[in-house]
Formats: C-alpha cells, sequence, structure tokens
C-alpha cells in the first residue's frame, strides 16, 4: 500500500511567458487516490501534459514503478501504464462506444498487418478477446447498453464514462482524470464518484484533477495544491484545507 | 456471419454477371472490354488510396507517383529497355515492395504534417516523381525521359499470353479479356484484405489516429508507425496496380502520372464515400465508365439532333465531373455511399 508508484522531480513547463510548471515534485503512492486542485490556470492540465508525453517538458525527470518514463513518446507512457482522460473530452467520435473501448486495448495487443490480412488463429482469438474485454469495460462505467452507438451521439456524462472506459483498457497502473465531473449533474456526480471509489478497491491508483471541493475532499487520500505552477501545499485533505497559503490562493483567484 | 440463403443467391448471380461481362461487352467491341480493365485498375487505385485518405485520415495529393514507381518497375524489368523480361508473377511484387518503400519515404518527413500542409507535400512528392522520370534518360538511360519505354511484355503464364486471343470451342478470349479476369481475381483479393484490415486491431488505429490524433497517442498507439503502415498499405496497392497497367497498356511514359491522375483517384474516393469500401468500388466505376460514354454517345446523339457537333465530349466530361462533385459535395458531403459510421451520423443529423 505504501509503495511509491510515481516520483516527480523537478517539472518545469514555460509556455513563451507564462511560467506553467516551476519546480513541480509530487510523490504518488500504489493505491491511492492523489487529488490535484489549484485556482483556473494554475498548471494541472500542462502537468497530466507532461506526464503523459503529450507536451515536451522543459526540466524534471519521472520514475514510474520503479523505471524512469520515457516522456518523448506518449504511447511509451501508455504502455509503462499511465492512463488518462481530457478535461474536454477527446472520444473518437465516429467510432462506437465499443470501438472506442477497443482501440484502449491497442497498447496490450499485438496483431499486425499480415496476421490481419491472413485472418490468423492467433488474430482472431486476439480480437475477440479484445471486444470482450471492452465489453467488460463498458459494462463496469455502466453504459454497455450504448455499446454500438457512436461516440458523439452518447450524453455529456456517458461519454466522460467512456473516456474513463477507455482509458482502463490500456490496463493502467495509475489512472489520470482531469476534472471528470465537470459539466455533470449532481446524479451523475454520485455515479462518478462510487465508480472512482469502485476502481480504488480494485487497486488502481488514481491521480484527480478536480474542481468540486466535495468530491475531492471526500475520495482522496492526500491533495497537492498548485498555484501559478508551483506546488504551495501537500497533504491529507483536511490539512489542507486548513492551509493558509492554499486559502489565500483561493481567495485571491476568487477575488481577482 | 453467415450469410441467409438470399445472400447466396445475390451473390451467385453478381459472380455470374461478373464473369459473363466481358463477353457481353466484348460484342459491343473489345475498346468496353479496355474501358473496364481501366476501370477496375482505377477501383484498385481508390481501394489503396482510401486507405490512407479513407481510414487514417491523411489527404494525399500525391498518389500517383506509386502507380508510377509500379509501372516504370514493370517496364524496366520486362521490355528490350534493358534486356530483362522477368514474369510478371516475379515483376509485381518487386513492384509492390518498391512502391511500398517509397511510401515510407514519403511518409517519413511528413508524419508531422496534417491537412492542408500535408496535401501540399504530398502534391509536391507526386510531381518530383513525375519529373524524375522525365529526366532519367541522362547520363545513364534509365527511363527513356518524355519518350518512355515501349514494347513491354505482357503477361505470360506458361503457354498462355495475355496479348493473343485463344479460342475455346466458339468463346473467343481476346487478350482484354484475359486481363480482365485477373484484374477480377486481384480486386477481389483487395476487397477481402481492405474489408480484413478495416476490422482489425491497424485499421482501428488508424480510424482513431483520422478522428483525434492526441487521443490516439493517449491511448498507446505509436501513431508515426501506424501512419507510415497507412503509407506502405496504400502505396503497395498503388504499386501493384501500376505494375498491371504497364502490362495491359504495353508503354509507360510520364505523361500517365499528372497530378490529374492523382485528383482523379481521389475524387473517386471522395465521391463514392470515404472510409467505405464499396462506395469508393462505386465511385470509382462511375467516375471511370461515365466519360467513356460521355464520349461514345454526346457525337452521335448532337449529330442526330442537330446535324453538327455543338460541344465536344471532352469539354463536357470536364463539366459533368466538375457538376457531380460540386452536387454530392453540397448535398452528401460523406461521399454517394458513405461509411456506416457518417452515415449513422447523418440520419441521427435528419432525425
Ligand atoms: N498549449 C499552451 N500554449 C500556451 N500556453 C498554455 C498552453 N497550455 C496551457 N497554457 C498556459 O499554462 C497555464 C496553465 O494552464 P493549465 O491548462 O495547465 O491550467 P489548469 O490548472 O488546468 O486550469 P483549469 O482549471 O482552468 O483547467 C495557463 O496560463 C495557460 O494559459
Ligand atoms: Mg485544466
Amino acid at each position: 500500500m505504501n509503495t511509491v508508484l510515481l516520483e516527480a522531480s523537478g517539472i518545469g513547463k514555460r509556455f513563451g511567458g507564462v511560467q506553467a510548471l516551476k519546480d513541480v515534485s509530487l510523490t504518488i503512492k500504489s493505491g491511492e487516490i492523489y487529488g490535484l486542485i489549484g485556482p483556473n490556470g494554475a498548471g494541472k492540465t500542462t502537468l497530466f501534459n507532461v506526464f503523459t508525453g503529450l507536451y515536451p517538458r522543459d526540466c524534471g525527470e519521472v520514475q514510474f514503478a520503479g523505471a524512469a518514463l520515457d516522456l518523448a513518446s506518449p504511447h511509451a507512457v501508455a504502455a509503462a501504464g499511465i492512463a488518462r482522460t481530457f478535461q474536454n473530452i477527446r472520444l473518437f467520435a465516429n467510432m462506437t462506444a465499443l470501438e472506442n473501448v477497443m482501440v484502449g486495448r491497442h497498447v496490450r495487443t499485438r496483431a499486425g498487418v499480415f496476421s490481419a490480412i491472413l485472418r490468423t488463429r492467433a488474430e482472431r482469438t486476439e480480437e475477440a478477446a479484445i471486444r470482450r474485454r471492452a465489453e467488460e469495460l463498458l459494462h463496469y462505467v455502466g453504459i454497455a447498453d450504448r455499446a454500438d452507438d457512436l461516440a458523439r451521439q452518447l450524453s455529456y456524462g456517458d461519454q466522460r464514462r467512456l473516456e474513463i472506459a477507455r482509458a482502463l483498457a490500456t490496463d493502467p497502473k495509475l489512472l489520470a482524470l482531469d476534472e471528470p465531473a465537470a459539466g455533470m449533474n449532481a446524479t451523475e456526480t454520485t455515479a462518478l464518484r462510487s465508480l472512482i471509489e469502485g476502481l480504488r478497491r480494485d487497486g488502481l491508483t488514481v491521480l484527480l484533477i478536480e474542481h468540486d471541493v466535495k468530491l475531492v475532499m471526500g475520495l482522496c487520500d492526500r491533495v497537492a495544491v498548485l498555484d501559478y505552477g508551483e506546488k504551495i501545499a501537500e497533504d491529507v485533505p483536511e490539512a489542507v484545507r486548513a492551509n493558509p497559503k492554499v486559502i489565500e490562493a483561493y481567495l485571491g483567484a476568487s477575488a481577482a | 456471419m453467415s450469410m441467409s440463403a438470399r445472400d447466396k443467391f445475390g451473390l451467385a448471380l453478381i459472380a455470374v454477371a461478373l464473369i459473363a461481362l466481358p463477353f457481353v461487352l466484348a460484342s459491343a467491341g473489345t475498346a468496353w472490354v479496355r474501358i473496364t480493365n481501366f476501370a477496375v485498375l482505377f477501383v484498385l487505385l481508390s481501394l489503396g488510396l482510401n486507405i490512407v485518405v479513407g481510414f487514417a485520415g491523411l489527404l494525399d495529393l500525391g498518389y500517383v507517383a506509386f502507380f508510377a514507381v509500379g509501372a516504370y518497375v514493370y517496364a524496366l524489368l520486362a521490355s528490350p529497355h534493358f534486356g530483362l523480361h522477368l514474369p510478371f508473377w516475379v515483376i509485381l511484387p518487386i513492384g509492390a515492395t518498391v512502391a511500398c518503400v517509397a511510401g515510407v519515404i514519403l511518409g517519413a518527413p511528413t508524419l508531422r504534417l496534417r491537412g492542408d500542409y500535408l496535401a501540399i507535400v504530398t502534391l509536391g512528392f507526386g510531381e518530383i516523381v513525375r519529373i524524375f522520370m522525365n529526366n532519367l534518360s541522362s547520363p545513364v538511360n534509365l527511363t527513356n525521359g518524355p519518350k518512355g519505354i515501349n514494347r513491354i511484355d505482357p503477361f505470360q503464364i506458361g503457354p498462355l499470353n495475355f496479348s493473343a486471343s485463344d479460342t475455346i470451342g466458339t468463346l473467343v478470349f481476346s487478350g482484354p479479356i484475359k486481363y480482365y479476369y485477373f484484374l477480377l481475381l486481384v480486386l477481389l483479393a483487395v476487397i477481402v484484405i481492405n474489408r480484413r484490415l478495416q476490422d482489425s486491431r491497424i485499421g482501428r488505429a488508424w480510424v482513431a489516429i483520422r478522428e483525434d490524433e492526441i487521443a490516439a497517442r493517449a491511448s498507446g498507439i505509436n501513431t508515426r508507425n501506424i501512419k507510415l503502415l497507412a503509407f506502405a498499405m496504400g502505396a503497395s496497392f498503388g504499386g501493384i496496380a501500376g505494375g498491371m497497367f504497364a502490362a495491359i497498356q504495353g508503354f509507360v511514359s510520364p505523361e500517365s502520372f499528372v497530378l490529374n491522375e492523382s485528383i482523379m483517384v481521389l475524387a473517386m474516393v471522395v465521391l463514392g464515400g470515404m472510409g467505405n469500401i464499396w462506395g469508393v468500388i462505386a465511385g470509382a466505376m462511375l467516375l471511370s465508365f461515365v466519360p467513356e460514354l460521355l464520349r461514345y454517345t454526346v457525337e452521335p446523339v448532337q449529330r442526330a439532333l442537330f446535324g453538327k457537333l455543338l460541344v465536344d465530349p471532352e469539354v463536357l466530361r470536364m463539366l459533368v465531373f466538375g457538376a457531380a462533385l460540386v452536387l454530392t459535395m453540397r448535398f452528401r458531403p460523406a461521399g454517394l455511399w458513405p461509411e456506416t459510421r457518417h452515415r449513422r451520423e447523418m440520419s441521427e443529423n435528419r432525425a
């Protein structure tokens, strides 16, 4: 329970004049739900993008599951076991829900062009397994009945669930969720909450960006706070909530 | 997956029709068999381009370059030009391989480009290949320049020569008819390959890249390799079609591989319905046959009606072509016979 899964040290990222991340270091332990909060523009999404290899970083290293993470290639990050969702949902809009999840299996499967053309026994077995796993995952996130609908036709809440299913299909060790409750109504948020609790029960480590304070405080084992690209706090939820620096960051932001 | 009796019957009917077709056409003139053969070649090209444009969403305006590579490989290895006369079943795979390599060479520098930029670079590549063919006649005469390469060997299987006629009973198997059957077999194989690829791990990865490249990367797809694979596969099909083109035509010259041809093949893919194999086939057939039909009907009809030729068939051809594209884009933007996904999307909009 207490082994370190991810250790980031000295992460820096600048966009022109904006220092989006400044010397950010954090440690995520196996099996915990780690919250990442901070005012708008604090650098939370940017940190996700660095962790998943989508943005090149300026400096810093990430150790993941005991090895240095190759941040230069997103597919290597996915293969190492980090999966994510996006703040502004990015699904394969014209593929069905099931196909979206099947794409997530890509990194754990092997069939190439020739075995597909020849429809080898191994390829057919693998395809069947991909489909079965994808169906299971749709069921797990609760949208099994939408399997054959195009991703674009799903409701907002279901699209968020589908993104989680697609991410889970890569068999991650760490699931990074970027504001999964954004735009959800109360019922959907409650369902999301029990989904994330289920993930924890199943042994997954979760990194959660979320603005919904109740959700973060209720779910997370530990919370880090980013402000202007710097980590200003990292502690259990109650301590973070009482931290004067955090209060000031939020009040300053809302006063501005 | 199992077929109903009705499906089987329909399929058998289509098969019989396709087998009988060349003889029906031949009774109207051997030219029509030839026209059909070229139409099938264009279907093959369109199916190849469909992998790149339709599945993977990479806009390629230089596709004819791979057709050219395949044609020249065949011409150089089976003509008096170098005095080489390899059999076609050796050359076609070589042509496909060389075209495949060319596809990777073109693909590699364009991996970071999308949309318009990709179109421009691929367009340039297509022109470069053509200009090479035009100019590689000195200091070493590789391609014979603008004059092209003549007297290319026809296909030969044992005693069966594809340029001569054979008579079996009362049936005359002319050269074009033999090529027709060969092309039909290749087409069948290419359709099966395309369908299998489409429903495979790689096919899904192509569509994922087309839909959202960033999400595809984050989902663990090595987008660089998978895109190169699309270019390579598409190019291989183009190379095989090129080899058959060289053999059927008997000569090749750079003139056959101009930008217009790339645009024509792209138009076939788009008109028919990007991503849907049947739509692409329909598009290629339409754009191949309608101009020929016009060529054979416009002149006699005008002479019968007005006693003289008012509109040149060639002018009308471009007019019809342009109008067809504009009307398709206006009324059926996803093509005449779009991919199921796109079709569903449209019916959803209507509902
Ligand atoms: N691609 C980019 N190019 C330029 N600047 C960027 C880019 N991405 C983020 N930024 C800037 O970096 C800073 C951090 O942005 P980021 O999206 O990481 O914030 P965030 O904490 O996720 O905010 P929010 O809660 O609004 O999602 C912002 O000032 C933002 O404008
Ligand atoms: Mg954000």
